[in-house]
């Protein structure tokens, strides 16, 4: 497999994906899900762009993840913040990379110990290949094949501008 | 004093990830941190709809309280059950113990019943020591234990809940003056929590106690040493009354209780010596009108119940950590 040399613009990514999901939601009745870290900073920028009414949540899933007994317990969890309530909510998951879909999965899961939600979306900035689930995203504007060997990683800088970062396992 | 003397720490495995947790003493300040960072996410599940993540599902969690209590073994057994362990609760001083059975007898016996975990509670220091030595030895090591309490030796949950509250009211340990009140004699609260508050770099410890409810060479743990209430609790920050352990006490160590209220017991009069924005602290049950006044107790700078709720949190980021290692 060829390894990617270019990695794509973090910045234009938000963007494309915003414009992509304009048509689709409802700036009173959206709520956004960001999953920690990359998500959550994903999920801010796409607030602001399209405008939604609802504060957006934040979900870490390491009390969800399928491989705890393996891996054990993530060493920096973070407290997961759904400030909106989850029954009858449409809800649009944000990340910023969609791999094997077992965070999605997870992210899914924790969702549902807050309520039945209306329905569940999800955006990503890209999709990196290697699905292990049957989960598909509904907005994702880029695509790229990356070797399992490597982990594409967005990162933020301190004045606020995103960028990827490939990172050899 | 370890039961594994100068062995490495036994409650760290080779990676060192928490294995068992049988005491604060020793444990790095690094480990101590992490347990109350990770217990934060884990207080916000009880907010939700389904109080419940996954992480223990399948796993069996054995409460073995040789002495009673009901607190303490109700909130494990909820942070158990929050995080979709199988809890089994046996309470062995009216149980087997009664029939001869000892200790590891009944741990081996469960064990057998593939248990994944011991939360014990004992009345003689060191058990659940020996219960890990047990279980290393017979190289079942996979099987965690904590210390629910035993003896007068460690009471480590209900230390780490301790560290909990007061960083969640107070931030930074490094800036705080915190005394201990009561009968420290016969305290294992009072010795995690010096243990803990020392390793976490809090700057004055002190211990304010009648002297024969004071071990001797307290002094060497670290902490000040007052007799007097009123002079040990000026400009303090953090005030942590003890149980006046009736059922502990042989012999006359006190008058009477009425005298020790008059000496030790927290009146707001008493508490007032205080910074304006102490908080106070107390492990329960309490004895009201002997170590501490009600008007204190359900007052605005009571922090009792908020610590029962934050001790559910804590236990559940020491299970998850014991059984993620």
């Amino acid at each position: 497999m060829p390894v990617a040399t270019h990695l794509p613009d973090a910045e234009a990514l938000c963007a494309a994906l915003a414009d992509a999901m304009r048509p689709h939601v409802d700036p009173a009745a959206t709520a956004l899900v960001g999953i920690h870290t990359g998500g959550v900073w994903v999920a801010a920028r796409l607030h602001a762009a399209l405008g939604l009414k609802i504060p957006p949540g934040s979900i870490d899933v390491s009390f969800y993840r399928d491989d705890f007994n393996q891996r054990g317990l993530h060493a920096n969890a973070k407290t997961s913040q759904i400030p909106f309530d989850v029954e009858g909510a449409h809800i649009v998951i944000v990340d910023d990379v969609l791999h094997t879909g077992r965070t999605i999965r997870a992210a899914m899961n924790e969702l549902f110990d807050y309520g039945r939600p209306a329905r569940i979306d999800l955006a990503v900035l890209t999709d990196r290949g290697g699905r292990e689930l049957p989960i598909a995203p509904t907005f994702c504007p880029h695509s790229l094949s990356l070797p399992a060997a490597q982990i594409l990683a967005l990162e933020r800088a301190d004045d606020g501008g995103l960028s990827f970062r490939l990172i050899e396992k | 004093m370890s039961a594994f003397g100068k062995q490495p720490n036994p409650q760290l495995n080779g990676h060192g990830e928490l294995q068992h947790l049988l005491t604060i003493e020793g444990l790095p300040r690094e480990m101590l941190t992490r347990i109350l960072d990770t217990a934060a996410p884990f207080s916000e599940v009880a907010e939700r709809e389904v109080k419940k993540v996954p992480l223990l599902r399948g796993k069996s969690v054995f409460n073995l309280f040789f002495e009673n209590s009901t607190r303490t073994r109700t909130t494990f057994e909820i942070a158990a059950k929050r995080l979709s362990a199988d809890v089994i609760n046996l309470n062995i001083s009216t149980s087997s113990a009664n029939k001869g059975e000892t200790l590891l007898d009944t741990a081996d016996n469960l064990a057998a019943m593939q248990a994944d975990m011991f939360v014990v509670r004992h009345a003689s220091s060191g058990a659940p020591h020996l219960l890990a030595q047990h279980l290393a030895a017979t190289g079942r090591d996979h099987i965690h234990v904590v210390n629910a309490g035993d003896g007068r030796h460690a009471h480590p949950t209900q230390g780490l809940l301790d560290m909990y509250t007061i960083r969640h009211y107070k931030t930074d340990f490094t800036q705080l003056t915190i005394a201990i009140v009561g009968d420290v004699l016969h305290s294992r609260v009072a010795r995690s929590q010096i243990h803990a508050l020392t390793t976490l770099g809090v700057p004055e410890v002190r211990v304010i106690a009648p002297k024969t409810l004071l071990p001797t060479g307290i002094e060497r743990l670290g902490v000040r040493v007052f007799n007097d209430m009123r002079e040990g609790l000026r400009g303090v920050d953090v005030v942590m009354m003890l149980r006046l352990q009736n059922e502990r006490m042989q012999g006359a160590l006190l008058p009477s209780t009425q005298e020790y209220f008059k000496s030790y017991g927290l009146t707001p009069e008493k508490l007032s010596l205080a910074k304006p924005d102490a908080i106070v602290m107390h492990p329960g049950p309490m004895n009201r009108g002997v170590e501490i006044d009600s008007a204190v107790a359900d007052g605005g700078q009571a922090v009792i119940l908020p610590q029962v709720t934050f001790g559910i949190a804590v236990r559940m980021a020491v299970m998850a950590m014991l059984a993620g290692s």
